[in-house]
């Protein structure tokens, strides 16, 4: 198991390499995925507010769109 | 309204499509991991650090591919003024960024171990770096405007003038650096690529480009909840104190200022 | 054609009635250069060796360095916005605006660039290809940056983003500039290079216009 990690002594190199691609993958997927949350959860504020404010007219224009 | 159907079409196209993708990103990438790390020969000649190869190629194939992709977005936008075109541009960028450092960065970590030198100034590793130097100037000019449209508009013009300034580029580097060859005996080729090494490198790039489609789709998703949010605060609808996130503002600096005081 | 020859007319006179632009382009050129000696020491050999490199890099930084006024100016009084609803074509326009960007900064360049290169002892017979090199590469440093000086209009901290985004895209005139100079000095014959930025100039020259007034009506929209 040891040898696997050493890879020919290399291991520093090779291992760092992979986690930092995996890191930066990662770290931006999150970031997509919580920025994609908190706006999702805005919009949805908004958009209630909005119906609770127009509640007839923003019905009928929503289905007519 | 057109402008609001658009986005509903995309996220009817894309929505049965994101799970199956992202499951076969995580297959792609699983198995090319193994067959990488694992189960895969050591170069008799560069041992085992041929393993960063099957990154870093790959992460070199994605810097180009996302910019190809974000000139097609470009002159797409100028040709139909497709507005999805100019949001497809924005988020393919940082994942493009993204992937030409890895590149740079691995190669450094490949290099070091192999020539004794993180850096030589390589016809294409000075090509990566340009290439990164104009993702980061994009990234900057589609950031720098107050209205996020223009910015994507703007974006989508240099998109395409660095496009056709790439080749050019590319072309003057290699001039540059037959006509300085490096003083150390630097033999940049890869490792000719044996066919045990063939199946992880297939497997890392489809299980990338896979990866940056999942990205786009989610960060194309991100890009027009927020460019609802801006229509729904422009639209005159809410004066400053009644939306949420400044309430929400408001009641943080409450909180602070009873933090402050005490 | 009228259109051209009054926006050249223009731009050079408000250019000339300032007069400080052109004579801080110089200064700042002259200034940069006077850096590299003090940065790598004062050895003759040395200076000698990199003086075409350090000439070419600093024409780029103090072309680009007045990059932002060709378009800023008349952005802000709104006389831009009249030159994209006028009759003539705006590509045209915008190829005087470079014209007289590239009379009143690249031309400068040219004539201070033989100064700088006898301070850094550079060998004579790299003059001439100095400065045939510089007269088709500076145009084209203006042609290139006036496609970046459209896109940052209205953008926040323009000036330093205006750098970012063209620079990358002088690199290929830095190399070709800097190799026929070199050339000239080893004696081989700097014919190839002089051509392919006479190629680089005419493909600037021929595309650069209309992306720069595409990028001028969008800031205008």
């Amino acid at each position: 198991m040891s040898e696997f990690f050493s890879m020919g002594g290399y291991g520093s190199y090779i291992w760092a390499s992979y986690g930092l691609t995996a890191l930066a993958m990662i770290v931006l997927l999150i970031a997509t995925l919580r920025g994609l949350r908190s706006s999702r959860i805005e919009r949805d504020q908004l958009e209630a507010v909005l119906q609770s404010r127009r509640p007839r007219r923003t019905k009928k224009t929503q289905k007519a769109s | 309204m057109h402008r609001f159907a658009k986005p509903s079409v995309f996220l009817k196209f894309t929505a049965p499509i994101l799970p199956w993708l992202s499951v076969l990103t995580a297959i792609l990438i699983a198995a090319g991991l193994y067959f990488s790390l694992i189960g895969s020969p050591v170069d008799y000649q560069q041992g085992h650090t041929v393993r960063i190869m099957y990154i870093h190629v790959p992460a070199a194939w994605m810097g180009l591919f996302c910019y190809v992709g974000m000139a097609i977005c470009g002159a797409m936008s100028l040709i139909w003024k497709h507005p999805l075109a100019d949001i497809c541009a924005r988020a393919t960028a940082p994942v493009g960024a993204t992937f030409t450092a890895l590149c740079l960065i691995t190669g450094s970590l490949w290099g070091e171990p192999m020539w004794g030198t993180w850096w030589v100034w390589d016809a294409r590793l000075t090509s990566m770096l340009i290439l990164l130097f104009l993702y980061l100037g994009y990234m900057a000019l589609v950031n720098a405007f107050d209205d996020p449209e223009r910015g994507s508009k703007a974006g989508s013009a240099l998109a395409l003038v660095g496009a056709v300034n790439v080749p050019i580029v590319k072309f003057s580097v290699d001039w540059w650096n037959t006509l300085h060859q490096p003083a150390s005996i630097v033999r940049m080729d890869g490792p000719a690529v044996d066919p045990s090494m063939q199946l992880p490198l297939a497997l890392m790039i489809l299980g990338f480009t896979c990866y940056y489609f999942v990205l786009l789709i989610l960060r194309v998703r991100l890009e027009l909840n927020e460019r609802r949010i801006r229509a729904l605060h422009l639209s005159g609808m809410f004066d400053e104190t009644a939306t949420p996130a400044a309430a929400k503002d408001k009641a943080y600096e409450a909180g602070h200022n009873a933090e402050a005081k005490q | 054609m009228n259109g051209f020859l009054a926006i050249l007319r223009r731009d050079l006179s408000l250019a000339l009635r300032q007069g400080a632009d052109s004579v801080m382009v110089v200064a700042f050129f002259i200034v940069t250069t006077t850096l590299f000696p003090f940065g790598v020491g004062p050895e003759v050999n040395i200076l000698a060796r990199i003086a075409s490199g350090v000439i070419w890099v600093s024409a780029l930084l103090a072309a680009m360095l007045s990059l932002e006024r060709v378009f800023q100016a008349d952005y802000e009084d709104g006389s831009l916005e009249l030159l994209t609803l006028s009759p003539v074509s705006l590509e045209l326009l915008i190829l005087g605006k470079v014209l007289a960007h590239w009379l009143t900064t690249g031309l400068p360049l040219i004539i201070a660039a033989p100064l700088m290169a006898v301070m850094l002892n550079m060998d004579q017979n790299g003059f001439a290809i100095l400065m045939i090199a510089m007269l088709l590469g500076t145009p084209a440093l203006s042609l290139i940056g006036a496609i970046g000086a459209a896109l940052i209009l209205g953008a926040r901290r323009g000036g330093v983003l205006v750098s970012l985004l063209v620079l990358p895209l002088y690199i290929p005139v830095l190399i070709f500039g800097a190799g026929a100079v070199e050339a000239a000095l080893l004696g081989i014959s700097a014919t190839a290079q002089l051509q392919i930025m006479a190629a680089i100039l005419l493909l600037t020259l021929a595309a650069a216009p209309f992306a720069t007034a595409h990028a001028v009506r969008q800031a205008m929209e």
